[in-house]
């Protein structure tokens, strides 16, 4: 059963919307009917330190923690956080880095929801779960642009 | 029953939901990582919570209340349960008449704590029982189950979370609401009443209590045996369950709930249906110890998993024996005080004027990391002011001077004021400085309230401690209020002649935290405009 789980890593910097981010792909598949854990370290995450969230679903999920070169993929927000992050990726795991996602001239505060555009093309949670999980957990008003921003970051 | 909701919840929302559905009257404490949204949550959700100065007031607020039949909660971290470990001795002594549930919430591997000190040690010292979620389902069942038990046997339950329990989100099917009795006192000074002629028979009250609940935990649903293959079992609680069912998927296992006082028999049980029984377990060797004690041939961790909390693969380590050093993953870059943080030119100039700084807890702990490296000692919340009259006691006077005390709003309310008390009562020769960093709110958990900011937890307005009245009405003479943003040239001025003098001096640094600013103009705006409409 363990085998049958996908084990995402969010990665990145205190205020750069990691923990939102996680949150959002968090919902995302528990609205798409998973079990799902998720995990991370709050706390100092907003004094611009490094953070990490993992995010586990599948049909049964048991430790929330990904254990170390289990990922499946790697979502990493700062570029010069590579090194600590990378441990967690398996061989072969995918590495999506934020940095190469064009977001089309929307304000830098949408990275993050850009990312889970192009995290979604890797996982198969219906695009209307994503919607639905942005719409819950972001502020009304940012609705729109952060929509816009998710299907950006999706064609990439 | 559970019904057919699902709801994603950290296992923090899932005990404010708990607390709120099994009707929870009152919920108090000082917010601590990894506890601090229980209370918060449970607010949001209606139920009426409070943050105290300390965790012992906390306690001691939910005791009285627990005396009068309702249902009474009190959230802290870790260490907040040594600042409140004098209520609970006694607290367990006079039991309660409704429940009474103590979160503990602890930080294995000090992710946001001074210490990794494992609370399962509090609940044998004690003597009560006490309950080990693994996931946020458990939060939730467990905090109904700690009611039921705290009742039935009239005693505080201790219910331990860690930090993975506290903060992963996981699935949870909420129950029906239960509603809440309708508080009753009934006087039973003797009972209540601590005299040695009282405590005596207490303490023989205690322990025929704990007797009853130890045969009660032999068969109670809260520990869970799982059927696996007989060449391996587990014996494990809280989130070290979930690590050792994903990395011995076969194994059986006996999953511990109520850690305290152990299903001894049950376990003696376990151990002999199984070719190798093996202990896993995150920080000391508690279970592992006392099962040993009782005669029961276990496998414990090594030494080296004692440190740290475990995860899958340590867990699959200490299965397999193996010993070898860990490797060590590269550091993430470090947090920093913010850039235009007001504590940030308070430690500047400290260190510009080659001061001893005896430091506490909060943000500006920070300040003791390159580049500012403007800190000497930090222990334990309100620290600051003793350790700093202690050095002053005894340097030579050239030294002596250039001690400071320096304590946040927020630790100076929890337990920085009796060391002013004592700063008045034993000056040194030299005199003494204490900072005191006011920002308005306490940062570091998250942005919560305290007695210094005239607002209670839900942000409405309320009396207030007002520093430099309080060190005035205490006899301090030299005391003076700043902002260290607007005027730094001030504070070098004011700090460099308190160090010169032979006084006693506080200075109230009033700058409010950056993150919070915004939220403190909207939440005094809003109080404003609710006094301007009453009558």
């Amino acid at each position: 059963m363990t085998a049958a789980v996908t084990n995402v890593v969010l990665a990145g910097l205190g205020g750069q919307g990691v923990i939102k981010a996680s949150d959002i792909l968090a919902q995302a598949a528990f609205d798409a009917g998973f079990d799902v854990k998720k995990s991370e370290i709050h706390g100092m995450s907003q004094r611009g330190g490094f953070v990490a969230s993992d995010v586990r679903f599948g049909e049964q999920v048991l430790s929330p923690m990904i254990p170390a070169g289990e990922a499946d993929i790697l979502v990493l927000m700062a570029a010069d956080q590579l090194e600590a992050a990378r441990p967690c990726l398996k061989a072969g795991g995918e590495l999506i880095l934020g940095a190469e996602i064009d977001i089309k001239g929307m304000p830098p505060r949408c990275l993050n929801v850009a990312v889970l555009g192009a995290l979604s093309s890797a996982l198969e949670i219906p695009r209307k779960s994503w919607h639905a999980a942005i719409q819950a957990l972001l502020p009304p008003k940012s609705h729109e642009e952060n929509l816009r921003a998710f299907e950006a970051g999706r064609r990439v | 029953m559970a019904g057919a909701e699902r709801l994603l919840l950290s296992g923090n929302e899932a005990m404010a939901l708990a607390a709120r559905d099994s009707g929870f009257a009152l919920g108090a404490g000082y917010p601590g990582t990894p506890s601090t949204e229980i209370l918060e949550r449970f607010a949001d959700l209606g139920g009426k919570a409070q943050w105290s100065p300390n965790e012992k007031v906390a306690f001691e607020v939910v005791l009285g209340s627990a005396y009068c039949g309702a249902r009474s909660l009190v959230t802290m971290k870790h260490v907040g349960l040594n600042v409140a470990a004098d209520v609970l001795f006694t607290a367990a002594y006079t039991g309660v008449s409704g429940a009474l549930v103590v979160v503990s919430a602890d930080d294995p591997g000090m992710w946001s704590s001074q210490n990794e000190q494992d609370n399962r040690r509090y609940a044998v010292a004690a003597g009560v029982p006490m309950l080990e979620p693994a996931d946020s389902q458990e939060a939730y069942d467990f905090l109904f189950a700690a009611a039921e038990v705290s009742e039935r046997w009239r005693l505080p339950v201790i219910l331990r979370l860690t930090t993975r329990v506290c903060h992963s989100k996981t699935v949870v099917r909420p129950r029906q609401r239960i509603e809440p009795q309708p508080p009753r006192y009934e006087r039973d000074y003797r009972s209540r009443v601590m005299i040695p002629l009282h405590a005596r028979p207490a303490h023989r009250r205690l322990r025929a209590k704990l007797a009853e609940i130890d045969a009660w935990n032999e068969t109670s649903p809260l520990n869970r045996r799982i059927v696996g293959e007989k060449l391996l079992g587990i014996i494990t609680s809280g989130i070290s369950f979930m690590h050792a069912r994903e990395a011995a998927p076969q194994a059986s296992i006996l999953k511990i709930g109520m850690s305290h006082p152990l299903p001894m028999k049950m376990i003696r049980d376990f151990a002999a249906s199984v070719d190798r029984c093996v202990v896993i377990e995150e920080g000391d060797p508690v279970l592992a110890d006392a099962i040993r004690a009782a005669g029961i041939a276990v496998e414990a961790k090594s030494e080296m998993y004692r440190f740290g909390e475990l995860n899958v693969s340590r867990v699959r380590r200490i299965l397999a024996g193996d010993n070898s050093p860990e490797p060590q993953p590269a550091k993430g870059k470090p947090p920093e005080l913010c850039k235009g943080c007001p504590h940030r030119t308070v430690f500047e100039t400290l260190k510009k004027l080659d001061c001893l700084v005896s430091g506490d807890i909060g943000c500006y702990t920070l300040a003791a990391l390159p580049p500012l490296e403007a800190m000497d000692s930090m222990i334990c919340m309100g620290a600051a002011v003793g350790v700093g009259l202690g050095m002053r006691h005894v340097l030579p006077a050239d030294q002596a001077k250039r001690v400071v005390s320096v304590i946040g709003d927020s630790t100076f309310v929890h337990s920085g004021i009796t060391g002013l008390v004592e700063m008045i009562y034993n000056p040194p020769a030299t005199g003494h400085v204490l900072i005191i960093l006011d920002n308005g709110i306490t940062a570091m958990t998250g942005l919560q309230e305290h007695p210094g900011t005239g607002r209670t937890l839900d942000h409405k307005a309320t009396g207030r401690v007002v520093y430099e009245d309080l060190a005035r009405s205490l006899g301090v003479k030299q005391v003076y209020v700043l902002d260290p943003i607007k005027d730094p040239q001030r504070l070098e001025d004011v700090l460099r002649q308190c160090l010169a003098g032979d006084e006693l001096s506080v200075i109230v640094a009033r700058r409010p935290c950056l993150l919070a600013a915004k939220k403190i103009e909207q939440w005094s705006a809003a109080n404003a405009a609710a006094k301007a409409v009453q009558p």
